[in-house]
């Protein structure tokens, strides 16, 4: 039996050493699903960290929750897309500085029957208000994401209140959303590099795209260092800036899929 | 035939692609470790119920049997606020790391392992309690017997905890933060690649996950049999 009970303790021993060698540069970046699932990460983060020797450890998660997760000290720096919110995270002392660093923009997407006869709008308000009047199903984020908040804006915009069985809020990724809104026939807003990129497109097709409102801005922020002494400024600082220099941003726009441009480095 | 979920699976494993092979062992690493520290605790825990009269017992009983059906993603949560730099546990620095990850199982899986093992440590206790009494043993004396007899049934017990780690991933998800190459296990890319629609290639590696499980199962199986014949 006491054998067992070693076995036991070598066992999880070894197993936890194991788990316990990993590299010491690094620092936790929060972003959106949208710069992981098109594959824009996997493309740059190598050329950062062989400029800088700095490992870049993403959690994509939605913007809302990107914020949380800095808000809380558990992200040393943060990468996402709502402006407004970016701004208001500076403001209250969480960010010391916040950058445009590119661009893509977002699309309609829906069924290829476009039943709400969206292709033929001449602006997104236009289109919006299509698909509320046709009352065709819409599948809406519905995570408080950065595509969501843009999403609820323009329904704003539109005059719409989008409220009712055709207006479906998931509560999920912009993937999954993809994936119910296929399965569904329904109308759905996504970012442009999730669709290139998305696998599972079934009947769906791009539909409307091109009004500038429809402009996706994405933003680096450098997170303050009183709120959480812990965060590793100095490193983050670099990825920061290395972001908005033209290594960078070269970087950036080189990252093609199927031979598609899908992010717009725009830092100024 | 790229659509083919088998024959995605099938690729996978016979081009030994590295980053696979990576998740892999992560997982396995993840789950095992979670299984054994669990063990750990919860089979002494199990056994003291089993054997001890106290106030409350029933109440704990109930409690161990209950938070056997504690939801991953509760459980991720908990876990999530305590190593959060914000909550009590976040001198730590282990968010986001695969500690967190084995932390937020172990929570999953001791009440598992708690729970099945006070059932099997009692029945058996009832078959032997009029010798344990004739030789005059101590409660205390009582347990590492116990339990060592009843290894073949706490072996079963030790699947299903693990059974219950590997399967899940809304705990890993939260404390881990699916990051790739770090925290990136078999559940979590399931979810990623459904969520990039890539639909065959997400059964492929459940298909792979349940090839792992099903590996460890019959290992375990043999093992049990091997030492049951030598015991007689």
């Amino acid at each position: 039996m006491k054998k067992s009970l070693n076995l036991l303790l070598a066992g999880v021993t070894s197993l936890g050493l194991s788990l316990g060698a990993y590299a010491e540069d690094y620092i936790t970046l929060a972003s959106t699903t949208s710069t992981e699932n098109s594959g824009l990460f996997a493309s740059i983060l190598p050329k950062f960290e062989d400029a800088t020797g700095i490992q870049v450890r993403v959690v994509a998660v939605g913007t809302g929750q990107a914020f949380e997760i800095a808000r809380r000290g558990d992200a040393d720096s943060l990468l996402v897309h709502d402006t407004t919110g970016e701004e208001r995270f500076v403001e209250n002392g969480f960010a010391t500085e916040r950058a445009d660093v590119m661009y893509n923009d977002f699309v309609l997407i829906g069924p290829a029957g476009d039943p709400a006869n969206i292709s033929q709008a001449q602006s997104a308000r236009e289109a919006f208000a299509a698909i509320a009047e046709a009352e065709a199903p819409f599948a809406s984020r519905g995570d408080d994401s950065g595509t969501n908040r843009a999403e609820l804006r323009h329904w704003k915009h539109a005059g719409v209140d989008p409220d009712g069985d055709w207006y479906r809020e998931l509560g999920s990724g912009m993937g999954p959303t993809l994936n119910t809104a296929a399965a569904m026939g329904a109308y759905v807003m996504s970012d442009r590099a999730t669709w290139v990129a998305f696998g599972n497109r079934q009947d769906l097709k791009l539909l409307f795209e091109g009004d500038k409102v429809l402009f996706n801005q994405y933003g680096s922020l450098l997170l303050s260092s009183e709120k959480h002494p812990h965060l590793k400024h100095e490193m983050a600082s670099k990825w920061h800036s290395w972001l908005l220099s033209a290594e960078g941003q070269q970087a950036i726009s080189d990252f093609r899929v199927s031979g598609q441009q899908l992010f717009f480095p725009n830092a100024k | 035939m790229e659509n083919n979920a088998f024959y995605v699976a099938l690729t996978l494993l016979f081009n030994l692609d590295a980053s696979l092979y990576q998740i892999v062992a992560l997982s396995l690493q993840v789950s095992l470790l979670a299984v054994l520290i669990a063990a750990l605790f919860g089979f002494p825990l199990g056994a003291a119920v089993a054997i001890w009269r106290f106030p409350g017992r029933g109440g704990m009983i109930v409690a161990l049997n209950a938070l056997m059906g504690l939801p991953p993603v509760v459980a991720g949560l908990m876990v999530y606020l305590l190593l959060s730099r914000a909550g009590p546990l976040g001198d730590w620095g282990l968010l986001f790391t695969p500690g967190a990850m084995v932390l937020a199982q172990v929570v999953l899986v001791l009440p598992i392992l708690a729970a099945l093992s006070r059932q099997k440590v009692e029945d058996l206790l009832g078959e032997y309690r009029e010798q344990f009494v004739s030789l005059g043993m101590s409660k205390l004396r009582m347990m590492p017997t116990l339990l060592w007899d009843a290894r073949f049934a706490l072996l079963t017990v030790l699947l299903a905890g693990f059974g219950r780690a590997s399967a899940e991933v809304g705990a890993v998800m939260m404390v881990g933060g699916n990051i790739d190459g770090v925290t990136r296990v078999m559940t979590t890319s399931i979810v990623l690649e459904t969520g990039k629609g890539n639909l065959p290639l997400a059964l492929a590696l459940g298909m792979v996950l349940l090839a792992l499980v099903m590996l460890i199962n019959a290992g375990a199986y043999l093992l049990g049999e091997l030492s049951r014949r030598r015991v007689g």
